[in-house]
């Protein structure tokens, strides 16, 4: 079935009867093609893009859980493609042009808003960093803007600008940013992907990963062993986990991030802002809750629940930068488990053993990589080179000093 | 989340700074082939479950501390003194 708004207004005429199910829920074949690890954002579209570009549709993604179950239903859902470094800058400009044509291609209204994106700055040296960044992001082929404070003052009002430690000196804005449903593109993908013949198996955990002579040759799960000579994991947040049933280490330490909501309100941010403190961004959702985090909280944890010392001090922030927050007030939070690796960049790569292959590391960046992600690892997948856009996200990069530490704070665990 | 320094007492997370995995006490000899320090520095098995890391007694007493916890829970189950391990790397 296609979606369309006539199809709205006929099923509102009829009762809503002849919607039918978005999916199939198939059994579980003993043999694939290949197989993805993982039904989340980047799975999901990994399975879609390997059955769209490159013709492989007797395909199965494997869930633990139910699809969209992870940190693609729980995150800030902002997509931007404002990144400086070479590898990082070619990968999100790939990204962002896909989701400017996702809805039309999926059929699905993942409700991409492009209302921009701004990052403040804060003194001299924030903002000749802002130029350096927003040439490198225009070389790019991006779009981005230096504002000053009085075009600033027109489009967000409601700062403090005249605040004693972080005054408000600019910011960059990139206005094809904004944000996107972020379930809605777990389920857009799912449906394209099934539509394609792509097998979505769900409630079916890997408990192994199989292997003869250093070749992949299947998986063992809770619903049975499956045969296939490829087999990708992309699962972000449990990649350690996965790794380890194939004998694999990662560079990957998984910390927690926070992330709060208010109730609704009426339109008051226009944009999602970023705070050029620290880690502080925010923007308003289109149920009108106003959507905020901050950094990790800084130790590996899984809990999937935060600190108070974090909360405390998003919060703060977030007061010092909009004192009209303080009437605001919070709905829900909750934490992330983040695959965090020493350089802050994400890894797309081969393993070690033929026919595995690893997608994680997305740190605190994911969500907006989702289609890029999916496109570049179905790429490696299917062919068994890198993608052009990924050929620096390799696994074994800090071995051999090929970091790529977008924020320039170093590259060891613990400092993203 | 509290953390019992051995030397200070029970006190609150915001005054220690965490490093990293014990992973960082076992150096490898000098002349050791780059995959040791690879292992050491990069590599981490990063369970669910216990673990023990590295926390800094920044704002107490200066101590590093070798902290036994569980990564699903929270819950800390023992601290001590790197100091006071035996052949320990402080």
């Amino acid at each position: 079935m296609r979606y369309s708004g006539w199809k709205v207004i006929t099923e509102g005429l009829l009762g809503n009867t002849g919607w039918g199910r978005a999916w199939r829920d198939p059994a579980p074949k003993a043999e694939y093609d290949a197989i993805v690890i993982g039904g989340g954002g980047h799975g999901l579209a990994t399975a879609y893009y390997l059955a769209k570009n490159h013709g492989l549709t007797n395909i199965a993604v494997l869930e633990k859980g139910y699809l969209g179950s992870g940190n693609i239903g729980r995150n800030t859902t902002i997509v931007r493609a404002n990144y400086f470094l070479p590898g990082n800058s070619e990968f999100y400009s790939h990204s962002l042009k896909l989701w400017e044509k996702l809805e039309g291609e999926l059929n699905y209204n993942v409700m991409h808003s492009q209302r921009g994106h701004i990052i403040l700055f804060h003194s001299d040296g924030q903002r000749d960093a802002a130029v350096r960044r927003g040439n490198a992001i225009v070389n790019q082929g991006d779009d981005a803007e230096l504002l000053s404070v009085a075009q600033l003052k027109e489009m967000l009002p409601y700062l403090d600008y005249n605040q004693t430690r972080f005054p408000i000196y600019g910011g960059l804005i990139q206005r094809r940013a904004g944000t996107a449903r972020h379930d809605a593109v777990a389920w857009g993908y799912a449906r394209a992907a099934d539509r394609l013949g792509v097998d979505l198996i769900q409630n079916c955990e890997v408990t192994g990963i199989d292997t003869v002579d250093g070749k992949v040759i299947g998986v063992q799960t809770t619903r049975g062993a499956i045969r296939a000579k490829k087999v990708g994991m992309v699962v972000a947040g449990r990649s350690s986990q996965v790794a380890a049933m194939a004998g694999m280490r990662l560079p990957i330490e998984s910390h927690v991030l926070q992330a709060f909501v208010t109730e609704g309100l009426k339109p008051v941010i226009d944009h999602v802002v970023s705070y050029g403190m620290g880690h502080f961004y925010i923007s308003q959702s289109d149920k009108g809750g106003l959507v905020f985090g901050g950094d990790i909280d800084m130790y590996s944890s899984y809990a999937s629940r935060g600190n108070l010392p974090m909360v405390e001090h998003v919060m703060e922030a977030g007061m010092t930068l909009m004192p009209m927050l303080a009437r605001a007030r919070v709905l829900r939070s909750w934490g992330g488990i983040m695959d965090m690796t020493p350089d802050g960049s994400p890894i797309i790569d081969k393993t070690h053993i033929e026919g595995l292959f690893v997608d994680a590391g997305w740190n605190y960046g994911g969500f907006k990589a989702a289609p890029a992600s999916g496109w570049c690892m179905a790429h490696l997948m299917a062919t068994g080179q890198s993608h052009e856009v990924a050929r620096r996200f390799r696994l074994d990069r800090f071995r051999t000093g090929h970091v790529m530490d977008e924020e320039g704070t170093g590259s060891q665990h613990n400092l993203h | 989340m509290r953390l019992t320094c051995p030397l200070c007492g029970t006190r609150d997370r915001r005054e220690f700074y965490y490093s990293g995995t014990e992973d960082y006490l076992n150096r490898p000899a000098e002349g050791a082939p780059i995959e040791a320090w690879d292992d050491m520095l990069h590599l981490r098995t990063n369970p669910a479950g216990v673990t023990k890391d590295l926390w800094y007694h920044e704002t107490g007493c200066g101590s590093w501390l070798l902290v036994t916890r569980n990564t699903v829970t929270h819950a800390v189950l023992a601290t001590e003194l790197v100091a006071a391990r035996k052949g320990g790397a402080a």
